[in-house]
C-alpha cells in the first residue's frame, strides 16, 4: 500500500482555486521533491495535507496509509503519523522547547494508544536529537522558538521532526533563509530520519537543498498541476532552464 | 470561520461551583440604616469602639451615597445598585463559635469538600492553614494551635476583635480608611467577618495561611475585611480563594484587605478569584468591588500581591503598595481574565514615598468572548523618594474578534531621580499559533490552554507551588470552548 495517494485534489481559498487537479503517489522509504516558481501551489500543498482548515476542498481525495487524510484534523493526521516543518515556525512565548515537545509526543502517543512518556524518560531522548542537529542545551529552556534566528527556528522544526518520529514528513521550504551550514547541519539531520518505514515530501524553491538530501523523485509544480515529473536530474534541468520550459507542455495540451 | 466556532465552543464551559448548599441562615432583613449597623456589632458581640468606627463610616457612606458619589470613572458598565434591596448579614444557624471542626454543620463540611477543600483533611495534614468564611461569618479555621506555638494569630477578624482588640484598634482603617472611597465605606459600616493575621516579630510563618470565602445566600452582599500584620523581620504567604452559587440576580461582593509590614517584614498576598461569573448572556454574577492596600511601613519590608482572576461579572480592584520605609519593594502580578459578558477593571498602584523605594508591575489581561478588560495602573514618585525605581509590564491577549482590551497607565514623577520603564503589549492569539501546535498532535483545548499558561507564566510561577498548578487549570476551564 501506498503511504500517501493524492487523487485529482482540487483546493481553494475565498474561492480562489489554488491546487487543480494534483495526482501523486508516495510510498513508504521515498523521497520526494516537490518544486515549482512563487504562487505555485507547493505550500498550499503542503499545508492542504496538514489539515489547515483555511483551504477549502473542492475535489478529489487523499489517503494517508488508506485512511482518508481529508477528513482527518490536524491533531489527528499528526497522530497518524503525519509531520510538517512549518515555512515561519511560529513562536510560543512561555512554554519551554522540553514542555512542548514533550506535551507533543505524548498527545500522538496518546492518540497511538501509547504510553505517555515522563520527563526521565523524554530528556535523554531529546538531548540525542538535538545532538543530532547542534542544538545547544541551553536551547532546552528557552521558550519555543522565541527570539530564535531563522536558521535556528528551522533547525528547531528537525530536531521537533527527529522527536515525533512521522511516517510522513512534509518539510515546506526548510532550507529558505538558511546558510549553507545551517542547510548541511538541516540536511543532515533530514537524512538521519531517511528509513524505508518513512516518507519524505521536500517542498522547495531551489535545487541547492537537493544536492545535500538526494531525493528519488522530483515534481514540477505550476499554477496547480504537476507540469513534470521525474528523477532528481529533473532538478538540474531545471535549475538550467527554469521553470517556463517545465510549463510549456502542460500550457500547449490545456490548449 | 472555524477559529471563531473553536472560540464560541471553548466559552460554552459550565461554571462548576454554582451549586447552593442548604444550611438554615441567621439573616437580618434587607436594608441599610444605623439600626442594622447596631444590630450587626450586636450580633457580634463587639466592644463599643468598633461600634462607633462603623457608624462613622456609615455615616460618611450614607452622604457618599446621597450624593451619589458612587464612583464612576471604571471602564465598566452596570444598572444602578439598590443599597437598600441587599441584606447585609446573613449566617449559618449553628453557633458560630466552634470548639472543633465537629460541630460545624455537616452541609457546609460537604460543601468545602465539594469545592476541593477538605477541612477535616487539612487539619491532618501539614501544610495550609485554612479559614473558611461562609457568607458573613468565619465558620472554621484551621491549624490555630500548631500556629499558636509560634506566637502567630491567624483567627476570624471577629473572634481578632474579642481577643486582640489593641491590635485592630492600632491597624484596622490605618491602610484603607473608612473614608477611602466609596465601598470601603459601605465595608467599614457593615462587614460581617473577615480573616485576621498576626506575625510576631523575627516569625516566619511555618504555613501558607489561607482563607477560602464562599457565599451562599442569595440576596445578600459579603463584605469580609482582611487584616494581616507582619511584624519586624516577620514573614507570612497569605493566600485567598473565592467561589459562588449560579443566580441569575447580581451579588455584590465588597471586601477590604489591609496589610501592614514592619521593618524588614515581608507579606506575599495571593488570590485566585473564582466568584460566579454570569451566564454566557451576562445574566446574574459578582459584583466584586474590592480595595486592597499594603503598606510598607518599615524600611527594607516588602509586598507582593499575586491574583489570577477568572471569575465575577464585573471586577474592579486595584491591589496597591505604599511604599513608606526605605529601600522597601512592591510588587504586583495579575492575571485578569475576562469571557463571555465578563468586564475587569483591575490594576494597581505604587505610591513611593521611602528612598531607594522598588516596585514591579506586572499584568496579563486575557478578554475572549465579549470580555472587556481593563488595566488601570499609576505608579506614583513623590519627592522625597530619592532612587525610587519601577518596573511596569502590561500585556494583553485577545481570543476572537468580539472582546476588548484596554489599558490606562498614569505615571507621576515628582523626584528627578527616579527610573521608570513601561512595556506594552497586545497580541492576538493567532490561528497560525494553534495551527502549529494542532500540527504536532495537541487538540486545539490543550493548544490554546498551552499559549495562555506561557502568556501567563510571570505570574503563575509567583504562587505558590500547588495554588499555580489548580490557577492553570482554572483557566483552561473558564476558556473551555472559547476557542476551537
Amino acid at each position: 500500500m501506498s503511504m500517501l495517494e493524492i487523487r485529482n485534489l482540487h483546493a481553494s481559498v475565498n474561492n480562489h482555486e489554488i491546487l487543480r487537479g494534483i495526482d501523486l503517489t508516495v510510498n513508504p522509504g521515498e523521497v520526494h521533491s516537490i518544486m515549482g516558481p512563487n504562487g505555485s501551489g507547493k505550500s498550499t500543498l503542503a499545508q492542504v495535507l496538514a489539515r489547515r482548515e483555511t483551504y477549502e476542498i473542492t475535489q478529489g481525495e487523499v489517503l494517508l496509509n488508506g485512511k482518508d487524510l481529508l477528513s482527518m484534523k490536524p491533531e489527528e493526521a499528526a497522530g497518524e503519523g503525519l509531520f510538517m516543518a512549518f515555512q515561519y515556525p511560529v513562536e510560543v512565548p512561555g512554554i519551554s522547547n522540553a514542555y512542548f515537545l514533550r506535551a507533543a509526543l505524548n498527545a500522538v502517543r496518546k492518540y497511538r494508544g501509547q504510553e505517555e512518556l515522563d520527563a526521565m524518560d523524554f530528556l535523554p531522548l531529546l538531548k540525542e536529537k538535538m545532538q543530532l542537529l547542534d542544538m545547544d542545551e541551553r536551547f532546552l529552556n528557552r521558550s519555543v522558538n522565541e527570539g530564535f534566528s531563522g536558521g535556528e527556528k528551522k533547525r528547531n522544526e528537525i530536531v521537533q521532526m527527529a522527536v515525533l518520529e512521522p511516517t510522513l514528513a512534509i518539510l515546506d521550504e526548510t532550507d529558505s533563509g538558511l546558510d549553507i551550514d545551517a542547510l548541511k547541519i538541516v540536511a543532515k539531520g533530514v537524512n538521519t530520519m531517511r528509513s524505508k518505514d518513512r516518507a519524505i515530501v521536500l517542498v522547495t524553491h531551489y535545487q541547492r537543498l537537493l544536492n545535500h538530501i538526494v531525493p528519488d523523485f522530483v515534481h514540477v509544480l505550476v499554477d496547480g498541476r504537476i507540469a513534470k515529473s521525474g528523477g532528481p536530474e529533473l532538478a538540474l534541468e531545471l535549475e538550467d532552464k527554469g521553470y517556463s520550459w517545465a510549463d510549456a507542455p502542460v500550457a500547449a495540451i490545456s490548449k | 470561520m472555524s477559529t471563531a466556532k473553536t472560540i464560541q465552543d471553548l466559552t460554552s464551559q459550565d461554571y462548576k461551583w454554582g451549586f447552593v448548599t442548604s444550611v438554615e441562615e441567621d439573616r437580618i432583613p434587607k436594608g441599610l440604616n444605623e439600626d442594622v449597623i447596631r444590630l450587626i456589632s450586636a450580633k457580634k458581640e463587639e466592644p463599643e469602639f468598633m461600634l462607633e468606627w462603623r457608624l462613622k463610616a456609615y455615616r460618611h457612606w450614607a452622604a457618599q451615597e446621597k450624593a451619589q458619589a458612587e464612583p464612576k470613572w471604571a471602564n465598566v458598565k452596570f444598572p444602578p445598585i439598590d443599597y437598600q434591596n441587599i441584606a447585609y448579614y446573613s449566617a449559618p444557624k449553628k453557633k458560630p463559635e466552634l470548639k472543633s471542626l465537629d460541630e460545624l454543620d455537616p452541609e457546609i463540611l460537604r460543601t468545602y469538600e465539594k469545592l476541593g477543600i477538605p477541612l477535616e483533611e487539612q487539619k491532618r495534614l501539614a501544610g495550609v492553614a485554612v479559614d473558611a468564611v461562609f457568607d458573613s461569618v468565619s465558620v472554621a479555621t484551621t491549624f490555630k494551635e500548631k500556629l499558636a506555638e509560634k506566637g502567630v494569630i491567624f483567627c476570624s477578624f471577629s473572634e481578632a476583635v474579642r481577643n486582640h482588640p489593641e491590635l485592630v484598634k492600632k491597624y484596622l482603617g490605618s491602610v484603607v480608611p473608612y473614608t477611602d472611597n466609596f465601598f470601603a465605606s459601605l465595608n467599614s459600616a457593615v462587614f460581617s467577618d473577615g480573616s485576621f493575621v498576626y506575625v510576631p516579630r523575627g516569625v516566619r510563618c511555618p504555613m501558607e495561611l489561607s482563607t477560602y470565602f464562599r457565599i451562599n445566600a442569595s440576596e445578600t452582599g459579603q463584605f469580609e475585611r482582611t487584616l494581616i500584620i507582619a511584624d519586624e523581620g516577620a514573614y507570612v504567604s497569605y493566600l485567598e480563594g473565592c467561589t459562588a452559587p449560579i443566580r441569575d440576580e447580581n451579588q455584590l461582593h465588597a471586601a477590604v484587605v489591609e496589610l501592614v509590614a514592619l521593618d524588614n517584614a515581608q507579606i506575599k498576598y495571593s488570590t485566585v478569584q473564582n466568584w460566579y461569573p454570569g451566564d454566557k448572556e451576562g445574566r446574574g454574577g459578582i459584583y466584586n468591588f474590592v480595595t486592597k492596600r499594603g503598606k510598607c511601613l518599615g524600611r527594607n519590608s516588602k509586598i507582593s500581591w499575586t491574583q489570577v482572576e477568572t471569575g465575577s461579572a464585573i471586577t474592579w480592584k486595584y491591589p496597591s503598595c505604599i511604599l513608606m520605609g526605605d529601600n522597601s519593594i512592591g510588587e504586583f502580578y495579575s492575571v485578569a481574565l475576562t469571557n463571555n459578558y465578563q468586564q475587569a477593571d483591575t490594576g494597581t498602584k505604587m505610591i513611593h514615598i521611602g528612598k531607594n523605594t522598588r516596585s514591579t508591575v506586572v499584568s496579563k489581561g486575557i478578554s475572549a468572548g465579549h470580555g472587556q478588560n481593563t488595566y488601570r495602573g499609576l505608579v506614583k514618585i513623590q519627592k522625597g523618594a530619592t532612587g525610587a525605581r519601577n518596573y511596569t509590564q502590561c500585556d494583553s491577549l485577545l481570543i476572537g474578534d468580539k472582546c476588548g482590551a484596554h489599558t490606562f497607565p498614569y505615571i507621576e514623577v515628582k523626584n528627578s531621580s527616579a527610573r521608570m520603564e513601561h512595556e506594552a503589549s497586545t497580541s492576538k492569539i493567532g490561528e497560525d499559533q494553534i495551527f502549529y501546535l494542532r500540527q504536532r498532535g495537541l487538540p486545539t483545548e490543550e493548544a490554546v490552554s498551552m499559549i495562555i499558561n506561557g502568556f501567563c507564566k510571570q505570574v503563575f510561577r509567583e504562587l505558590p507551588m500547588e495554588f499555580a498548578v489548580e490557577a492553570q487549570k482554572l483557566l483552561s476551564i473558564s476558556l473551555e470552548g472559547s476557542v476551537g
